[in-house]
């Protein structure tokens, strides 16, 4: 079982957790003057890195509250957790 | 008209019999009937939250924290910004509480019929609940007072220590029947006499 350590609830078991992409992704500043294209790479393109990824995730089981998390793909390691809004954290020792 | 009050039925009532006969010496078990929930709902800081803070006698700041306790008043930290608070049956809470708030953002919801509070006392009861609790339930690490959102029986519940051995369940309504169950089951080796 991994633990997953909440901003607000500390560390508790992955079951607790949901997952919900790619963090940092802003919504467009003026949705209207983008071509369908466009949109629809707002929408379902994300990055898919092999190695540090910022990512949401919402802790259910515990203060249903939204976070981000650094987590390598690699190894599954949870790096940095922190607020959602909270800019990401620079998280040393990345993976190869 | 019919006093509403006297018909309405707690969710546990028809296991009242059977979590008499279960109970013992080492671990007991009961239902806390119509125990009055509000949940609260403000960001720190903002002048709702302090309004709800001065009435209250502060809001817990951090997980587990429970500011007041089961013989008066308990607010419960639920997140950082939202929290229950929970006393006795008909006690008007909402009403007061929702005065308080005024206009300021923030909510105040009556909660009452959400949760069942089931009540396990007794030097076993926390080896029962270490049955079935993902949570480290030692006193070294839960302190008397503290409550925390976690799961018993499979089921989410919000588990409250209110004192040395007696421990407050909370799972939803529809789950507590389930709950009891479990618990009946998990309290069944601590019914017999030690050998």
């Amino acid at each position: 079982m991994m633990l997953i350590d909440c901003p607000y609830c500390g560390p508790r078991n992955e079951t607790e957790f949901g997952y919900g992409g790619e963090a940092h992704v802003a919504y467009p500043e003026d949705p209207y003057a983008l071509s369908d294209a466009k949109w629809a790479e707002f929408l379902f393109y994300r990055d898919n890195p092999k190695g540090d990824f910022a990512e949401r995730w919402v802790h259910n089981g515990g203060c249903r509250k939204w976070f981000n998390a650094v987590r390598d793909t690699i190894t599954y390691q949870f790096k940095a957790t922190y607020p959602a809004g909270s800019p990401r954290p620079n998280v040393s020792g990345g993976s190869q | 008209m019919a006093d509403v009050q006297e018909l309405r039925r707690s969710p546990l009532v028809n296991r009242t019999q059977e979590m008499e006969q279960a109970s013992g010496s080492a671990v007991s078990i009961r239902e806390v009937r119509f125990t009055t929930q509000v949940g609260l709902r403000a960001e720190p800081g903002t002048p709702g939250y302090v309004a709800l803070a001065t009435h209250l006698g502060g809001l817990p700041e951090r997980v587990g924290d429970v500011v007041g306790d089961v013989d008066t008043t308990a607010v419960l930290w639920l997140s950082p910004d939202e929290f229950l608070a929970v006393n006795e049956p008909d006690s008007g809470l909402a009403e007061t509480l929702t005065d308080v708030l005024g206009d300021h953002s923030g909510q105040v919801l009556e909660l009452s019929a959400n949760r069942a509070f089931i009540e396990i006392s007794g030097p076993a009861s926390e080896l029962v609940l270490r049955k079935s609790c993902p949570l480290d339930l030692h006193p070294r690490t839960w302190k008397v007072n503290q409550a925390y959102a976690t799961e018993i029986a499979q089921t989410p519940v919000i588990l409250w220590k209110v004192n040395e051995f007696t421990w407050r369940i909370a799972p939803r309504t529809s789950f507590a029947d389930h709950v009891v169950s479990w618990l009946l089951d998990a309290m069944l080796e601590f019914s017999h006499r030690e050998v």
